[in-house]
């Protein structure tokens, strides 16, 4: 029995890793292989150093766990909660955190520290996820769960809304908009220390429950009667996915499609079982927004695209013609 | 082997008491019909029996235990609940395969008794042939076939049904009955939940007929199914004729009350 097509984890690593090095390599000033060469074997000039090291470096470990992280959630959301559409927003982690984002800003903390907006980012996912617990957490039905979620990011939405209503001055909103289409831009260590344990912790509680998400298949009934703990398998989903997307969003902003479109993308290749696509998510999650935030140094425009501005706008026409194809099965 | 048994049970769904203290002891190696009208609590009955639902009162015992946990309950009784419902377009292959769930540890893989199991259930609900097809693009016959095969290749020494005859043709409807008074004649206790009272009739070695959660009777096919009894639970008139090999009985009427 093949739970996937034997070639596509090789390729989906190898494309991550190719997106790896392009991002080392690729950027608005040009480095040659030798001046990258010298940097990585520990002798290289300090404008290289600098450039490689406090700026792409950091820009491709956060490119590879927002992606990755993304790429789960959605994979582990839409097996969970049996629905194709499911994405990493709908629990109302990414709002939350961007909401926790938006205020570090609007109330200026965002200059005290680079640390500050992404830790009220992350404190603010996991006050969401209080909420949620609260609103759906003895209950069974997915659908309570998406309802509660739905709640939760609408008044997150809401309270953004809010920020950019009272924002003192345009540049404050402006600031505030910019953050919230999403980018790697100007990301130090400091981001990639804040946010490395979040989507790792977020990432692990994701991947252990693989065989729940299959058993899901039969319904609420059918897992349970296979042996399932559906009780502590929500409660794994539910952390896993405020913490990892939270700690995703805290350091990247809104970056939209990702979620959605890589499980649709790589379940093809595999035998279509929810457990069967967590892993490739993951890595394809990774590889996309990896070339993604590639293209939008290399593509000329006056000032640098966002990253999640690009993700939206190749995503939706990908993502309809694989449907058109696809659409038979469901 | 495995035996269940009920003492005193009780089960609320909200305020609601859907079943009523029921006791029951069910024995390996017959087929068990629960009969009753809709509402009767035949699916509480067997979903408290699973340990889907809590007991409000009394106890369910497996093997003379009480309170099992969920895992040793899997591995003891496989069920198959109502509807045909998939959520995901899996291969048939690998939906029977979800019937292992139950013996493997957190990450392991399917071992060769897995695989073993896997195959002999295909057999035995005679869907092998089907086993790459995609599981939601099959006819209605044959996806209660596969998810037949599916709580079979648990392996468990017991099996509980909730209406898989549901939606079925008579010819599918008989192959599952036939399937499941194979299982029973090998020594497995075998529940299932029915409406089709002729079908009942002529497969089951017990029928428990149910009426406002309360069991009123409980007995062979011929000596529940008569007409006062029809007539008092269902309030229909049926023709029931006794003499064959197997009681035949035709709902034909509904009672003036």
């Amino acid at each position: 029995m093949t739970v996937r097509h034997p070639l596509l984890l090789p390729m989906l690593v190898a494309l991550l890793l190719l997106g790896a090095v392009g991002s080392l390599a690729l950027g608005v000033v040009p480095l040659s292989p030798a001046r990258i060469l010298a940097v990585l074997t520990g002798h290289g000039d300090e404008t290289a150093r600098a450039i490689l090291l406090d700026l792409r470096l950091p820009r491709m470990v956060l490119g590879i766990a927002v992606g990755g992280m993304l790429g789960l959630a959605g994979a582990s959301l839409q097996g969970y909660l049996r629905n194709p559409l499911a994405e990493p927003s709908v629990l109302g982690a990414s709002n939350a955190a961007a909401l926790g984002a938006v205020a570090a800003l609007y109330f200026g903390l965002s200059q005290l520290h680079p640390v500050v907006l992404p830790l009220l980012a992350i404190l603010a996912a996991l006050v969401a996820l209080g909420v949620l617990f609260l609103l759906a957490g003895p209950a069974e039905s997915p659908l309570t769960l998406i309802l509660a979620g739905i709640a939760v990011a609408t008044l997150a939405g809401a309270g953004i809304s809010l920020a950019l209503n009272l924002s003192p001055n345009p540049f404050a909103a402006m600031e505030i908009m910019t953050w919230l289409m999403g980018s790697l831009e100007n990301r130090s260590m400091a981001h990639v220390l804040v946010a490395m344990p979040c989507v790792a912790a977020g990432a692990a509680l994701l991947l252990a429950d693989g065989r729940t998400l299959d058993a899901l298949t039969l319904g609420e009934d059918g897992a349970q009667a296979l042996g399932i703990d559906l009780g502590g398998a929500r409660l794994r989903l539910m952390l896993g996915v405020a913490i990892g997307v939270g700690g995703a969003v805290a350091v990247s902003g809104a970056i939209g499609f990702v979620g959605l479109i890589v499980p649709h993308l790589v379940r093809p290749l595999t035998d279509r079982s929810p457990s069967a696509i967590l892993l490739p998510s993951l890595l394809g999650g990774a590889a996309l927004l990896t070339f993604a935030d590639i293209a939008v140094r290399l593509i000329p425009t006056s000032s640098e695209l966002k990253l999640g501005v690009l993700t939206a706008i190749l995503g939706v026409p990908v993502f309809l013609v694989h449907l058109m194809r696809e659409r038979r099965l469901w | 082997m495995v035996t269940i048994a009920t003492e005193g049970l009780e089960v609320r769904l909200g305020r609601h008491a859907a079943v009523r203290g029921v006791d029951v002891t069910l024995e390996p190696g017959r087929l068990v019909g629960i009969i009753g009208p809709n509402g009767a609590g035949k699916s509480s009955l067997i979903r408290a029996m699973l340990g889907l639902i809590r007991a409000d009162a009394g106890r369910v015992l497996i093997d003379g235990k009480e309170g099992m946990d969920r895992r040793e309950i899997a591995r003891r009784i496989a069920y198959l609940p109502q509807g045909q419902t998939l959520h995901w377009p899996l291969a048939v292959e690998r939906l029977v395969a979800l019937g292992r769930l139950p013996h493997l540890g957190p990450l392991s893989r399917l071992r060769g008794e897995d695989e073993a199991a896997i195959e002999a259930a295909m057999v035995r609900a005679d869907v092998l042939s089907l086993k790459d097809r995609v599981a939601t693009e099959l006819s209605g016959g044959e996806r209660a076939r596969v998810l037949l095969a599916r709580a079979l290749a648990v392996g468990a020494p017991a099996l509980i049904a909730d209406e898989p005859l549901a939606a079925l043709d008579p010819g599918h409807q008989i192959d599952v009955m036939a399937l499941l008074q194979a299982e029973a004649q090998a020594g497995s206790l075998v529940v299932t939940v029915l409406h089709d009272l002729a079908m009942a009739a002529r497969w089951c070695d017990r029928l428990l007929l149910m009426e406002e959660g309360r069991l009123v009777v409980d007995g062979a096919p011929r000596d529940v199914l008569t007409a006062d009894n029809l007539a008092r639970v269902y309030g229909i008139a049926a023709r029931i004729d006794l003499e064959g090999d197997w009681p035949l009985v035709l709902p034909v009427g509904r009672l003036e009350n």
